[in-house]
């Protein structure tokens, strides 16, 4: 291959085509569109919900009825008729499996695709994997050996079954009905996800791993995911998310609450692929996130997140640093190509005194892309001695995309220390030069410096993820990384 | 009856006398429309998110100075840059002061906007430029709509004005809840170079809301120096909008210096329309009490190659609050661009607080853009170190605080100004030390 230049890597990033778009055949029950108290109910008697979570998610409803869908973000987009999305898609086959191979082989080639061969995996990586699709739970691996320790990982609907006093405890502590829009919709209608529990100094052995998939057309994904850190115990705890190429853009609002006890640890991390939309715009997901984190005295939450997909992305996983000398952090690559759109970031909310918090994010916008960050460091008044510090880059390529960034910090104790730096380049042409000079040809040395601007934030990422993202940064900007 | 409504109907009483066939009269009309629409802002929008005017916005506040008051010049003196001889344009309650003023026509047009007015010979300038930069928002609207005083400055080609310009807006308080609406055009030719101060002073404790407009025209290679003193009563309330348009090559810095006030506010809008121009924004703001101040600025970089430099230091003590809201917007010709934001804050009691928000937009790939935030304390080794060498804490407090501040009074380029602000931040913090060491 010739001289390869940045204009030849955009041209390929435009072309690169989405490799998960592949629909899978398996039969699945689906409920007819539209939403209202009657689907709410239904929802919950087929997942055999008591009658507390059924009024809950009613209570969640009547909220969202009162709530205006948000308009402040930096993205544009048709906004989703929620009335024509199907709530509750799932694969019908339904059966409760105790081992990989009665998971049904269709549902396993999916996986394969996927590249998360739960076999493979199972031997190489020791990761437990619940994944959902369409919603729905279909396989928890590794149950048994991580029941031995104690650790409750099934998905939430079982839980809500099985671990009733837990769920009514902490669900909605964190994210509560009304928090928002989205996560009201999501109270009323989440039709699965997982849940985590973690006892008391324990520290789990192996990673845990939720992987969700949009199949069905014309459905939306509404997940609900409970992570509850019991004192002095860790976690490490994976997310993946792919959706089929599409000509409609679907909707994915999943709620994350994560609950560090004190003394605990969460280490939370996300790579996010789902269907960017093709290159002309058309289709794509709707990410409409809410994630959030309590810590309690001395607890750390990390959020560690890659973000390559969806056609729209709104997003801001944050953490409440309720306890003293608790500790959030949040790292992220945000990808963003041809028409996609990004409004990602955190907030850092510092109650306890002593607490402490980092940000780093890097933003990479190519194509005709917007990408966004927009962050909140608040300091209560009792918050002595907090300390933040905030970096974001952005790298662009191209005239035809745009970065922003919008961080607010609000600071209300003067013992607190903030700091926050952000930079905007391109590839300087200063350092392919350099690269050239030894002898490292242009595809080379733009892999060699986009991969050193995410460094900081792949270093962050579990092993097994790292290989992953790695892979999703190559589908997103192939040709970069090294 | 709301404020609001009050006002517009006011407008329409007096429509007919302020300039019913003058050149202006149909940008007023569709300035009076505007504010109709938009209102005063609130906290719901996001420019005004942490800036509140509803305890300013009384119901009884009215736009119109009933009587005329006179002020002494031996009572205000203080107030001038008496040092250094300076062209002097002077208004008291909105009023022009012919006795407190000296203008100029000579060469260049040093005068009143009301007599821009009126004037025909004025008319190509006043048609070429004036409510050409102000955006329609609210505030601005309002100014547009009702102002009719404020100061006229014109440079022509290759003129520089030989001392500077001082704009200096005095209230009496003889009557209470007036909202005065100061308009100061400024127009600065190829080539021209000027040095302008400007200065809002009350002269008793009564309340006072200015709501002032300034639009500054800079043409190619002109440079205009804008330093404004903010230290006024604790019951003066400012709402200051400047917006200004720069031509190729063009430079224009304007310092804000806030140490007064109840509730100020600073609407700082730079359109960089030409290549190579140079927007320098620089401030100090040191408050306590329960003062608020904002900072709200914004760079709109629309042409190539050019550069921008903001820094803004902030001290808060007391229940002061602080605010800062910078914006970096670039399009996507503006490229080559170096554009540099910082916002340093020192809180120094535990009920100050600061907001900051710097924020960057950007559509161009090959700029450099940086930006940068910190809010911290007093270095505590530095503070030890100087008290043991027997300085006292007050004064070692105050040195640290002056060295903070000082890059931004560095870049004032008028001495004589320098050594005032030297000595207002001394009062300021209460120290004997001359800082002009």
């Amino acid at each position: 291959m010739g001289k390869f230049t940045e204009d030849d890597l955009k041209k390929e990033l435009e072309t690169k085509e989405y490799e998960y778009g592949f629909y899978t055949d398996i039969e699945s029950d689906t409920f007819p569109v539209g939403l209202n108290e009657d689907i709410v109910r239904a929802i919950s008697q087929k997942k055999e919900e008591p009658e507390w979570m059924t009024q809950w998610r009613l209570d969640a409803y009547r909220i969202w009825e009162e709530m205006t869908e948000p308009e402040w973000a930096n993205v544009t987009y048709k906004k989703p008729d929620f009335q024509n999305i199907s709530y509750y898609s799932a694969p019908s086959k339904k059966a409760k499996y105790n081992s990989i191979d009665e998971v049904d082989p269709e549902l396993l080639e999916t996986f394969n695709k996927l590249g998360i061969s739960l076999d493979e995996q199972k031997k190489l990586a020791g990761v437990a994997v619940d994944i959902v699709m369409d919603s729905v739970s279909v396989a928890t691996t590794f149950k048994e050996t991580l029941a031995e320790k104690g650790i409750i990982f099934c998905s939430i609907s079982e839980a809500i079954r099985e671990y009733p006093d837990l769920v009514k405890q902490y669900i909605g502590s964190v994210v509560p009905q009304k928090d928002n829009y989205y996560a009201a919709l999501n109270s009323a209608v989440f039709s699965d996800g997982s849940f985590c529990y973690i006892p008391k100094g324990v520290r789990c052995p192996m990673e845990l791993s939720t992987y969700f998939r949009i199949n069905q057309a014309g459905t939306g994904q509404f997940e609900r995911t409970l992570v509850i850190a019991d004192k002095d115990s860790y976690v490490s705890y994976l997310e993946g998310c792919t959706a089929p190429t599409r000509d409609e853009n679907q909707l994915h609002a999943a709620v994350v609450e994560l609950i560090a006890l004190d003394g605990s640890e969460i280490k939370y991390s996300t790579v996010q692929n789902w269907f960017p939309g093709d290159k002309n715009g058309k289709g794509g997901v709707y990410n409409f996130v809410t994630k959030r984190g309590i810590c309690e005295t001395g607890a750390k939450i990390s959020w560690t997140q890659v973000e390559t997909g969806s056609a729209v992305t709104w997003k801001y996983p944050s953490c409440i640093l309720k306890g003293d000398n608790s500790i959030g952090e949040f790292y992220s690559i945000a990808v963003t190509n041809n028409h996609q759109q990004a409004d990602t970031g955190t907030k850092m909310v510092h109650l306890g005194k002593n607490t402490r918090s980092t940000i780093i994010s890097k933003g990479i916008s190519a194509g005709k892309s917007q990408n966004s960050y927009r962050g909140l460091v608040k300091i209560s008044p009792r918050a002595t001695n907090a300390r933040n510090f905030s970096q974001c880059d952005s790298l662009l390529m191209g005239n035809l995309c745009g970065a922003h960034t919008f961080p607010y910090i609000e600071v209300n104790n003067k013992t607190a220390q903030v700091e926050h730096e952000a930079t905007t380049s391109k590839i300087g042409e200063d350092q392919i030069f350099y690269c050239n000079q030894r002898g490292i040809d242009t595809e080379k040395a733009i892999a060699l410096i986009v991969n050193g601007f995410s460094k900081e934030v792949l270093n962050k990422l579990p092993m097994e993820f790292a290989v992953e993202a790695q892979k999703l940064l190559e589908i997103s900007l192939e040709g970069s990384v090294g | 009856m709301e404020l609001k409504d009050k006002f517009i109907s006011s407008f329409l009483a007096v429509d007919d006398f302020i300039d019913s066939h003058g050149p202006i009269y149909d940008i007023r009309n569709a300035a009076i429309k505007s504010f109709e629409e938009k209102g005063f802002p609130t906290k719901k929008s996001e420019a005004w998110k942490y800036t509140s005017l509803k305890s300013l916005l009384k119901n009884e506040l009215s736009i119109f100075p009933k009587q005329e008051n006179a002020v002494e010049l031996k009572d205000v003196r203080k107030y001038f840059l008496h040092d250094i001889d300076t062209y002097k344009v002077v208004f008291v309650d909105g009023k022009y002061s012919s006795f407190l003023s000296q203008t100029t026509h000579d060469g260049v047009d040093i005068c009143l906007l009301s007599a821009a007015l009126s004037k025909d010979k004025y008319l190509p300038i006043i048609e070429n430029y004036f409510n050409k930069v102000a955006p329609n928002d609210g505030m601005s609207s309002l100014n547009t709509a009702f102002a009719r005083e404020g100061a006229y400055l014109y440079i022509p080609k290759h003129k520089e004005v030989e001392k500077p310009v001082e704009i200096i807006n005095f209230y009496t308080g003889g009557e209470t809840d007036l909202m005065l609406q100061p308009r100061n055009l400024i127009v600065v030719e190829e080539n021209a170079h000027v040095q302008i101060i400007e200065r809002h002073q009350s002269l008793s404790s009564n309340a006072v809301l200015t709501n002032s407009v300034t639009e500054i025209f800079v043409g190619a290679r002109a440079h205009v120096d804008y330093y404004k003193i903010q230290n006024d009563q604790k019951e003066a309330s400012l709402i200051d909008n400047t917006y200004i348009k720069q031509e190729r090559g063009s430079i224009a810095s304007v310092h804000t210096f806030s140490f007064g006030g109840k509730l100020t506010r600073n609407n700082l809008n730079f359109y960089q329309h030409g290549e190579h121009a140079s927007s320098v924004m620089n401030g100090i703001t040191l408050i306590e009490d329960t003062q608020h101040v904002d900072h709200n600025t914004l760079v709109h970089h629309i042409a190539p190659n050019c550069t921008s430099h903001q820094d803004y230091k902030g001290v808060f003590d007391d229940r002061a609050v602080g605010v800062f809201n910078g914006k970096i917007f670039v399009e996507k010709e503006a490229q080559k661009l170096d554009a540099f934001q910082q916002n340093n804050n020192i809180l120094i009691s535990d009920k100050a607080t600061i907001n900051s928000k710097p924020q960057l937009e950007i559509f161009a790939d090959d700029v450099k853009c940086s930006h940068g935030c910190t809010i911290g304390q007093l270095d505590q080794d530095a503070l030890f170190y100087m008290r043991a060498r027997g300085i006292a804490e007050k004064e070692a407090k105050a040195l640290l605080m002056y060295a903070f501040a000082n890059n931004v009074l560095e870049s004032v380029r008028i001495p004589e100004l320098k050594k005032r602000i030297n000595k207002l931040i001394a009062l300021k913090m209460n120290v004997q030390i001359g800082f002009d060491l």
